[in-house]
């Protein structure tokens, strides 16, 4: 497949990975830091990816994210397998399907909260403007601030409604708290919960933090590169209520 | 080896695209001073030797003829170490096998044996045999031109008389270094050469037994030259003595001492101007690579190691790349020194002449590199190591932006989030932007001095060749000659048209300046030497009065208006006072010009010509010469075209070889500095990069936001690049100008087109080689802390 990536309306998982495997060579040394991951994320659900550090959460995410290529195995976003696109689909795929969230909220420093949006709103089909993304995350007054303007969590917000002003398929967050005080990494994973329930994007979150775990639908404990555990919460709990 | 000398090494290894371009710069820098101060040293230190081993006179001076016991007079004379008389003769010789004109200065060595001074250094065959009347040793370079060589034989017609000659040596004198004949710029060996033979054979052919026509002297230590040349002149004045000189106006001294200057000034001003940039960008580059190396610090400090320590490191990385482009440099410039050594010793023959590289220049040459380095070095190690090692173990804080007047604007509304982004990083970065700009501009002023000199030198030559010479033929007669003769070339076949001048040798003075040149009568209006002003009209000749070249003019510090004393340096000998009635704009050579009935009534003689000048029939040019040649009078033919072509050879071989091999530094080091700005800019931009690309930016769209900002800088820096080239070029154009010739002050569009286009092809290439490596610019990156 070289072309794009179409939506297909089915009723199936929108991710489905089957014995997914990624090795890196490092000089001579091979590192797998996947080794056969089955796993399915359903439209809209919001789920927790656990896991200690050097689990694989991060090289899971950026291949269900299109950033980075298994080495084994099948990846599918909507029944289309990711690993046989050229780097144009991946490209278009980002594009119109994907939302990102960061550690370090990778915010372009020279560009306002509102041009932050507005870069990738300006490429996108069916974006919401900038300022509603904005008003989202709760910073319609800070449109023109720039980054250094901001703090570590304002920062964080802005880089959610950039992520989620395409109204986008998934969001992949890795790490979105890392970065923050609990004070302040609960109000964003508040903001996450609402655009999830807003506008029903399948959500991931990445963090090694299990409190966390308890606002999913779903926990997916990864170790040593494979799937260690399943677990359905009964009930999602308001990230308002949790405290590390 | 400590771990923290092998990381310098690896880093070193890791930046080695950085690396070259910084030891490029180095290098050329470097080089720039070798080739110029090893160039300038070879000649000086090749000089001095000849002139200490082959004992060459101090004072020179030229008689019809005197007794020989005048000289042993002159001995008494206080201030004076030894003399030397001899036999000089013009000749006009018979080459087997060469059909030009040739002509030849014959000069007698004592019987048998090397002279007292002024001794000949032979490099084939030996001496004339004691009593050999037709045994002659040739200048060397003569004698290669015909391909001449112990035992060949020649013909000399010396006095009219032929002499059937044969060579038993070659050798080089340290009066003939720039053998040159009398009226010539340039060196022709195939037309002009030096003989030497016994002088009783000589003296016989001459009618100069017992008596000389040529002598120099040594000067005793602490002698006072000019005291001993008024002393000599008043002796040798009723011998026909036309007036001693130093070594000043010994032609050839002449010509080595003004080459030499010319290169001292080239010494000076070009590795200032190449070692000055160098160094600037140096310190540039060093920067930013520090600041690039920002979290590497802070882990190293993290680690425990202190701020010397972390200085150390990287003024160890500094100094490795400032040895690697010193070597470089030193031997791009010994290299290039040693040939360009070899085009000048075709033009100044020298025994030998070995490459020295002063030690001066190189301890020079390491402790500006080295300052650059370190001062940009340790200045960003010093910010870098300021920051707690937490806080620059994160990524940078993002950096403080504020909306530039361009956003501000209404046009601002229109722009794309990426060109703003490219704005905003330009607008914040003033200082930045404004070094790298200054930067290429610098490279860019680098290339147009390179180039400037071509344009120039063409203009030159066509300036001397098209618009002041237009005769085809210039020819010289043995003696002043009434107007009848010019009558007898008209008849000639093949000739088209006549004019007649009169040339005559004197001395200038004003103030306490004289000049040593020729005073050239000419008609009223002169069609066949032109001259002109500085926009190229014909000056008009006035009826009294002279005209002089506007470099002397200024060199005496004569104005039109004021007048210099001319002393007549053949003939009567006379010294007046003549008007000065203006000045004239000529690239090459200095004279003075009159009219010529206004010159004759200066020599006191009736109306008469010293030589001619001619247009001929292409057609009929060969069989004309030979004619020519046969007449009696006619002492020397010089085509203009072959003087041409003489010029452009020694041009080309000397200043535009130089500027050749500039150029080629300009280039590199424009390209360095281009590349090396646009991996910085990659490597500081490359999480933002990246961070696009993640959000689905493609790779075109991203690839903008670098290649735009080097396109803007390129585009600044083009101008301004023009703007500091054209001072170099100045500068150069002032430090060139000397007697034999004078840059003319004028940058072609082509200059300019060519600078321009010098830094965007860098740019272009540089921007290539980023592209590739946004290509696989990871994206993972983005979303990492450390990379
Ligand atoms: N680009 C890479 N090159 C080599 N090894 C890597 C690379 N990225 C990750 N790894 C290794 O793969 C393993 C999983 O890493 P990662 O997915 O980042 O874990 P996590 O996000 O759970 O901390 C680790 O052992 C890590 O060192
Ligand atoms: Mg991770």
């Amino acid at each position: 497949m070289s072309g794009s990536i179409a939506t297909t309306p089915e009723r199936e998982p929108v991710f489905c990975t089957r014995g997914l495997i990624k090795t890196y060579q490092v000089g001579e040394v091979e590192i797998a830091a996947l080794r056969g991951v089955d796993l399915e994320l359903h439209a809209g659900e919001l789920v927790v990816i656990l896991g200690a550090s050097g689990s694989g959460k991060s090289t899971l995410v950026n291949i269900l994210g299109g950033l980075d290529r298994a080495s084994g195995g099948t990846v599918r976003y909507r029944g289309q397998d990711l690993s046989l696109a050229d780097d144009r689909a991946l490209t278009a795929y980002r594009r119109r399907h994907v939302g990102f969230v960061f550690q370090f909220y990778n915010l372009i420093s020279s560009l306002t909260a509102r041009e932050n949006v507005a870069i990738v709103t300006e490429i996108s089909t069916d974006p919401m403007p900038p300022e509603e993304a904005l008003a989202l995350v709760g910073l319609a007054d800070r449109l023109d601030h720039f980054p250094a303007q901001l703090s570590g969590g304002e920062q964080q917000r802005v880089a959610i409604a950039r992520a989620v002003a395409k109204r986008p398929a998934v969001l992949l967050c890795d790490e979105p708290t890392g970065a923050l005080d609990s004070q302040t990494g609960i109000r964003v994973l508040e903001v996450l919960r609402r655009i999830n329930e807003g506008l029903g994007a399948t959500t991931a979150i990445i963090t090694h933090n299990r409190v966390i775990g308890e606002m999913a639908d779903r926990v997916v404990r990864l170790g040593d590169g494979r799937v260690q555990e399943v677990r359905v919460n009964a009930r999602r709990r308001d990230p308002a209520e949790l405290s590390w | 080896m400590r771990a923290l000398s092998r990381k310098a090494l690896r880093d070193l290894a890791r930046l080695k695209g950085q690396v070259a371009a910084i030891a490029v710069v180095i290098a050329a820098g470097v080089m720039v001073l070798i080739l110029t101060v090893a160039m300038r040293e070879a000649i000086a230190s090749a000089q001095a030797r000849f002139y200490e081993t082959q004992r060459f006179a101090d004072v020179f001076a030229e008689l019809e003829r005197a007794p020989e016991r005048v000289a042993a007079r002159l001995r008494e004379l206080p201030g004076i170490d030894q003399i030397e008389t001899r036999v000089q003769a013009p000749v006009r010789l018979e080459v087997p096998g060469f059909a030009g004109p040739v002509r030849g200065l014959l000069l007698s060595l004592p019987d048998g044996r090397q002279p007292a001074l002024n001794r000949l250094h032979l490099r084939e065959g030996a001496l004339p045999a004691p009593g050999r009347a037709d045994q002659v040793v040739l200048s060397e370079p003569f004698a290669e031109a015909h391909g001449l060589r112990p035992g060949d034989a020649l013909r000399a017609i010396v006095n009219g008389r032929e002499v059937d000659l044969v060579v038993s040596g070659l050798a080089l004198s340290p009066e003939f270094i720039y053998q040159v004949a009398p009226t010539d710029l340039l060196p022709d060996y195939a037309h002009y050469g030096v003989l030497w033979m016994g002088r009783p054979g000589l003296a016989e052919a001459m009618d100069m037994d017992g008596a000389f026509n040529s002598l120099v002297l040594t000067l005793a230590p602490g002698a006072d030259p000019r005291a001993v040349i008024a002393a000599v002149d008043r002796r040798l004045a009723r011998y026909g003595g036309i007036g001693a000189t130093d070594r000043d106006e010994q032609i050839s001294h002449r010509f080595l001492a003004d080459e030499l200057d010319q290169l001292r000034v080239m010494a000076l001003v070009l590795p200032a101007v190449f070692l000055g940039v160098a160094a600037f960008l140096l310190n540039l580059l060093m920067a930013r690579i520090v600041t690039g190396q920002r979290q590497q610090i802070a882990i190293l400090k993290a680690f425990g190691y202190g701020d010397g320590a972390i200085a150390g490191h990287f003024g160890l990385m500094a100094g490795l790349v400032v040895v690697l482009g010193l070597a470089l440099g030193i031997a791009l410039g010994a290299w290039a020194a040693s040939g360009l050594v070899g085009l000048y010793a075709e033009y100044f023959r020298f025994p030998q002449m070995g490459l020295r590289l002063p030690p001066q220049s190189l301890a020079l040459a390491l402790a500006l590199a080295v300052a650059a380095a370190l001062l940009g070095t340790l200045g960003a190690v010093r910010r870098a190591a300021r920051q707690p090692p937490a806080e620059a173990m994160r990524p940078p804080a993002p950096e403080r932006f504020r909306p530039s007047w361009l956003d501000r604007s209404p046009l601002g509304r229109y722009l794309g989030q990426p060109t703003r982004i490219i704005v905003r990083n330009l607008s914040r970065h003033r200082a930045k932007t404004l070094f790298s700009t200054v930067g290429i501009a610098l490279s860019g002023g680098l290339l147009l001095l390179g180039s400037y000199q071509f344009g120039a030198v063409d203009r030159l030559l066509d300036v001397q060749y098209r618009l002041v010479m237009q005769m085809d033929l210039h020819l010289t007669l043995t003696e002043p000659t009434s107007f009848g003769a010019l009558a007898e070339l008209r008849a000639q076949l093949g000739v088209r048209h006549v004019e007649g001048y009169r040339s005559a040798a004197v001395r200038l003075v004003a103030g306490r300046r004289d000049y040593r040149t020729a005073i050239l009568g000419v008609e009223a209006a002169p069609r066949l030497r032109r001259l002109l002003d500085g926009e190229h009209r014909p000056v008009p000749v006035p009826p009294d009065g002279l005209l002089l070249t506007r470099y002397l003019a200024d060199y005496l510090g004569v104005r039109p208006g004021g007048s210099v004393t001319v002393e007549v340096l053949e003939g009567h000998r006379r010294a007046l006072a003549v008007g000065v009635a203006g000045v004239v704009d000529e690239p090459i050579g200095l004279g003075a010009y009159m009219a010529r009935p206004a010159l004759n009534r200066l020599m006191g003689e009736g109306p008469a010509v010293s030589g001619a000048w001619l247009l001929v029939d292409p057609a009929a040019q060969e069989r004309l010469l030979a004619r020519l040649w046969e007449m009696p009078r006619i002492a020397g033919i010089a085509l203009v075209a072959d003087a041409e072509r003489q010029f452009r050879d020694y041009i080309g071989d000397t200043v535009l070889a130089t500027m050749t091999i500039l150029l080629l530094m300009a280039g590199s080091i424009t390209f360095a500095v281009v590349y090396n700005n646009a991996r910085i800019a990659f490597a500081e931009r490359a999480r933002e990069l990246a961070t696009l690309r993640v959000l689905g930016l493609t790779r075109a769209e991203v690839s903008w936001i670098l290649i735009g900002e080097i396109a803007v800088l390129t585009l600044l820096a083009i101008p301004l690049g023009w703007l500091v080239g054209t001072g170099f070029a100045a500068l150069l154009s002032w430090a060139m100008t000397t007697d034999l010739f004078r840059m003319p002050w004028i940058i072609t569009p082509r200059t300019y087109a060519f600078s321009a286009a010098g830094v965007l092809v860098a740019a272009a290439l540089s921007v290539t080689a980023i592209a590739r490596r946004l290509g696989r610019l990871d994206m993972v990156l983005a979303l990492k802390t450390l990379d």
